[in-house]
């Protein structure tokens, strides 16, 4: 209930037009998908000016590539897909500051294996809670701490819905490392999250 | 078929999440969850915080509105010329 996806409409009337360089196609197709992927560069690289270029550069990369576009997905599903490739390339060109461990925030177990401390039950109502803008800040908070390789994991598997082999292929890693990388961010980000969602909590 | 630790427990939890498990594998982890709260907790808050992330981060009402008119024209200046 909290997705994106509004059925766009059918690609089969726009894409000929698109072709064959229709200005009034190019207005609809740009007018149409730019919010959307607007949203998804924003997410990605939490900065305006870097986003709107992704989304510009997204473009061009697709308007390049129109002809060699074979309608194995929708349209928007395929603009999609590069926008979330610029937005990379994006992050890949800022600085690079050295990366912080995660390991400080993954569960510790004892010799025996065993929890080292009891996991917490949460409250019942966080959706209900994420109704609240404030709560989402917090979440998405905790998700920019994590360490940008793993938030972009997270990303890209978990909100942009790419599956392990897309994003292995964009992050130029193997899938094993996507495998790896993604469930220690889920840990992280849970470890982030429970002083605030958990029961008891004053 | 001998049981699992939690630490062995967590480590499946992606495969478990992701449907992967086969039927052994499923029967060692759900005999392992039967017996063991802090996983039962483990397993539940970890599904919690992606539904966290996505409804954090998935919400209709934060689709920009305010979408700069400057950036469509610049998007479309590039478009093929027939």
């Amino acid at each position: 209930m909290l997705e994106l996806n509004t059925a766009p409409p059918a690609d089969e009337s726009l894409l000929p037009r698109l072709r064959s360089g229709e200005a009034a196609a190019y207005e609809a197709l740009v007018r149409r998908e730019t919010p959307r992927l607007l949203a998804v560069a924003r997410r990605m690289l939490r900065n305006e000016e870097d986003a709107r270029d992704a989304v510009q550069d997204a473009f061009v990369n697709a308007f390049r590539a129109l002809d060699a576009f074979e309608g194995g997905c929708r349209v928007s599903t395929w603009l999609h897909r590069i926008t979330v490739n610029a937005a990379l390339m994006k992050l890949r060109t800022r600085r690079r500051k050295p990366e912080e461990s995660i390991e400080g925030l993954l569960p510790t177990f004892l010799e025996d294996g065993h929890h080292a401390h009891h996991p917490r039950e949460w409250r019942d109502d966080i959706e209900t809670e994420l109704a609240r803008k404030e709560d989402r800040d917090f979440v998405r908070a905790c998700i920019d701490e994590l360490p940008e390789s793993y938030r972009t994991v997270l990303l890209l598997r978990d909100i942009e819905d790419l599956d392990t082999a897309e994003t292995a292929e964009l992050l130029g890693v193997s899938e094993n490392v996507v495998k790896v990388r993604l469930h220690r961010a889920r840990q992280a980000l849970r470890t982030l999250l429970e002083p605030r969602f958990r029961k008891g909590r004053a | 078929m001998r049981d699992l630790t939690c630490r062995e427990f967590v480590g499946f939890l992606d495969d478990y999440l992701g449907g992967v498990l086969d039927d052994s594998e499923l029967a060692v982890f759900n005999s392992h969850l039967a017996a063991c709260p802090s996983c039962v907790a483990y397993l539940k808050t970890y599904a919690a915080s992606i539904g966290a992330a996505r409804g954090a981060l998935l919400r209709q009402d934060d689709l920009p509105e305010d979408v700069p008119e400057g950036l469509l024209r610049a998007i479309l200046t590039a478009r093929p010329k027939g």
